[in-house]
């Protein structure tokens, strides 16, 4: 099973690379969307099929990531098929045939139980989404684009130096190295202390700087504000946490090998620190693609925060990673039709979007609600669970700093907003601006995640809520 | 334990601070492909008796940072058309003796590691992480891309040295670090797809506008 869902999305990929009819290309991508959503959907209610070999195996974590990576690329390939109707200028040849690889190379990491393939999956993450973000082919999106691969490259460089500290943790407690995760977590009890300590510290820095944490996030505004809609909702919602996932597992060896007391407030830290930068950047901030972006950095930071806080807060993380993917899923494309409406993100020159997109401003302005954590959405769900959980373990300053920080995004992040939403249209002094309609295709999308937000938000579905259950036990299990 | 190996590296520390010390790019290719190739020797003077793991690591290891890579980047140069680095946030001389710096201290930094017992001789340890090092400061302070570039390919050389330390006993994961050369191929397939001379292209006064936040 893993092999048919990694490698049916490569296959459409390479399908997408030799159909030669750019209208008819962008249609591959919801058809192989929907038969992967299926596939997952099988592969998660018949548990049987989880196991496919030693080093491909679909944990109760992978089981979520894969399920917010599948549904959201759902949504952003129907999404994406209006997204090229209206920039038709350009071929999409390399977009679609990139845009369904990535969904393969991110099920590959979901899939991967091997610390090494892991590492070639995330690596392989970034190689096949720099053409997508580079596909505006402005100075800015090029700029965007380098950032990226230099940023994330040397991520990845100290994420292998950290897989190789942590071989060698093994090699110096003189045990059998290996990068097998079943093993490693059997080991982690007897593994070396200090190149484990190191190991952490480097994969916590190498995959971080991918997921986003501060102070390595400085990819992170400019791929996403540059990078068309769809793929800006799959970053943040989808790859962001495949890196998540990468840290996770980091994680549960150090909690094996007992060493929670150690990586909980580097965790906390990074997770606080990363909220405040993303804080401090998006009070004031003109560009809303930009803001949403600054957003993403802010909620991996969250995450940060609730595994570092662990125990009761994980189930809190866990149902934060779909919440927080579904809803900058709805924001990221109600945010794309606004900015395909206006050919402009900056809000001095966007506003009155609740008049000349009646629907997508709803959504946004609807959005916003939903993920600074108000009722009765799901992200409030999550935080509230997280916080509560982190007052309960007598993390005082942490918690009490967490909401400060999450009044001042709401300040920062809700001037913004409200910029774009209210107020009436700019005057539109010269040409005519490019004329874009609310199509079925653009609008349908973020509505039905608008209400998957507020499903998670007012009742958690029985399988889910299993989901997140299971993968908290299995996060959980002490030696 | 072993002279040549030690030897060996002593040169690549010394080929770090030339390429830190110097202005021409292409010399900075040069001693960077010379660095790549004596690398490649390692993995032969490590293993006794010679391996399939330790010839191909061996061989791929001379093949792209011995000579496809800089090949490629030579390239790059002639097309982006420059020949010298100009403005480097850290002054040359300074940069080199940052590196002469970390060189040390990563000498004496790797004596207080806990190193398994065959490591403990050979200069491995310290190699890879002033290498790293060095490869850090060119990354961070160059304002061309070939220089960056070349600072992540020598940050690359710092981790394979450390993958040396575990090639006897898992080959294939230190094979991954191969990989890594990928991003370097995209690089310079960026730089001559769309002529980037710096890392920032564009540097008219709307772009400073949006730096300042």
């Amino acid at each position: 099973m893993a092999f048919v869902m990694i490698l049916f999305p490569l296959f459409m990929a390479a399908v997408a690379a030799v159909v030669p009819s750019d209208r008819l290309r962008p249609w591959l991508l919801p058809v192989t969307g929907t038969i992967h959503l299926g596939l997952t959907l099988l592969v998660l209610a018949r548990p049987g099929l989880a196991d496919t070999t030693l080093w491909l195996v679909l944990d109760p974590l992978g089981k979520i990531v894969l399920l917010v990576v599948s549904l959201l690329f759902f949504f952003c390939s129907i999404h994406v098929v209006g997204y090229l109707k209206h920039s038709h200028t350009r071929s999409n040849r390399v977009f679609c045939a990139c845009f369904s690889a990535f969904l393969g190379v991110m099920t590959l990491v979901t899939w991967a139980h091997h610390l090494g393939i892991m590492w070639v999956a995330i690596e392989a993450t970034t190689l096949v989404s720099a053409p997508l973000v580079y596909f505006e082919r402005t100075p800015r999106s090029i700029e965007a684009t380098w950032k990226y691969l230099v940023i994330c490259s040397v991520g990845i460089a100290l994420a292998l130096l950290g897989s190789f500290f942590l071989a060698y943790a093994s090699l110096h407690a003189g045990i059998k190295p290996t990068l097998a995760f079943d093993e490693l977590l059997q080991q982690a009890p007897y593994l070396s202390k200090p190149w484990l300590h190191a190991a952490f510290v480097l994969m916590l820095v190498g995959y971080g700087t991918k997921m986003g944490l501060a102070p390595m996030h400085t990819w992170l505004p400019e791929a996403h504000s540059e990078a068309p809609a769809p793929v800006s909702a799959m970053f943040s919602g989808a790859l962001l946490v495949c890196a998540f996932l990468a840290v996770l597992r980091m994680y549960q060896i150090c909690c094996m090998a007992g060493e929670f007391t150690f990586i909980s407030p580097m965790l906390i830290f990074m997770g606080l620190f990363a909220m405040a930068v993303a804080g401090v950047f998006m009070v004031g901030q003109k560009d809303f693609k930009r803001m949403l972006a600054y957003s993403s950095i802010e909620h991996m930071g969250i995450l940060a925060l609730g595994i570092g806080i662990g125990g009761a807060a994980l189930f809190g993380t866990l149902l934060h990673v779909v919440a927080h993917g579904v809803t900058k899923g709805l924001l990221f494309l109600s945010a794309g039709n606004i900015y395909h409406a206006y050919g402009s993100k900056n809000t001095d020159e966007v506003s009155g979007a609740l008049r000349r997109l009646p629907l997508s401003g709803t959504l946004f302005l609807t959005g916003f609600i939903a993920i600074i954590g108000s009722p009765p959405f799901g992200p409030f769900i999550s935080e509230f669970s997280i916080l509560n959980a982190g007052f309960a373990t007598g993390h005082y300053v942490a918690s009490g700093l967490f909401l400060l920080l999450l009044l001042v995004i709401f300040i920062g992040m809700g001037a913004t907003v409200l910029k774009v939403v209210q107020n009436r249209e700019p005057v539109s002094e010269s040409a005519p601006q490019p004329v874009f309609r609310e199509g079925l295709l653009t609008v349908v999308p973020p509505i039905i995640l608008l209400g998957l937000v507020l499903l998670l938000g007012l009742h958690i579905p029985a399988p889910l809520s299993n989901l997140l259950h299971n993968a908290v036990d299995f996060l959980e299990v002490q030696p | 334990m072993n002279p040549l190996l030690n030897a060996l590296l002593v040169v690549v520390l010394a080929l770090n601070l030339f390429a830190l010390g110097t202005s021409r790019i292409v010399t900075v290719i040069k001693l960077v492909s010379l660095q790549g190739f004596l690398l490649g020797l390692i993995p032969l003077l490590m293993e006794e008796h010679l391996g399939w793991s330790a010839t191909l690591a061996s061989g791929g290891a001379i093949l792209l940072k011995g000579a496809i890579i800089p090949f490629m980047m030579l390239r790059a140069m002639r097309d982006v058309q420059i020949k010298r680095e100009m403005e480097p946030l850290i002054g040359f001389l300074p940069s080199m003796l940052l590196g002469a710096l970390a060189t040390g201290f990563a000498l004496l930094f790797s004596k207080a590691l806990p190193l398994a017992g065959e490591h403990t001789t050979p200069l491995l340890v310290p190699a890879a992480l002033a290498t790293i090092f060095v490869g850090f400061i060119l990354l961070t302070t160059r304002a061309k891309a070939i220089t960056q570039v070349m600072g992540y390919l020598v940050l690359e050389n710092g981790i394979y040295i450390f993958g040396m330390l575990l090639l006897g006993t898992m080959p294939l994961v230190v094979e991954l670090g191969v990989l890594l050369d990928l991003f370097v191929a995209v690089f310079v397939i960026c730089i001559i797809i769309n002529h980037i001379n710096q890392a920032f292209s564009s540097l008219d006064t709307r772009r400073l506008v949006a730096l300042k936040e």
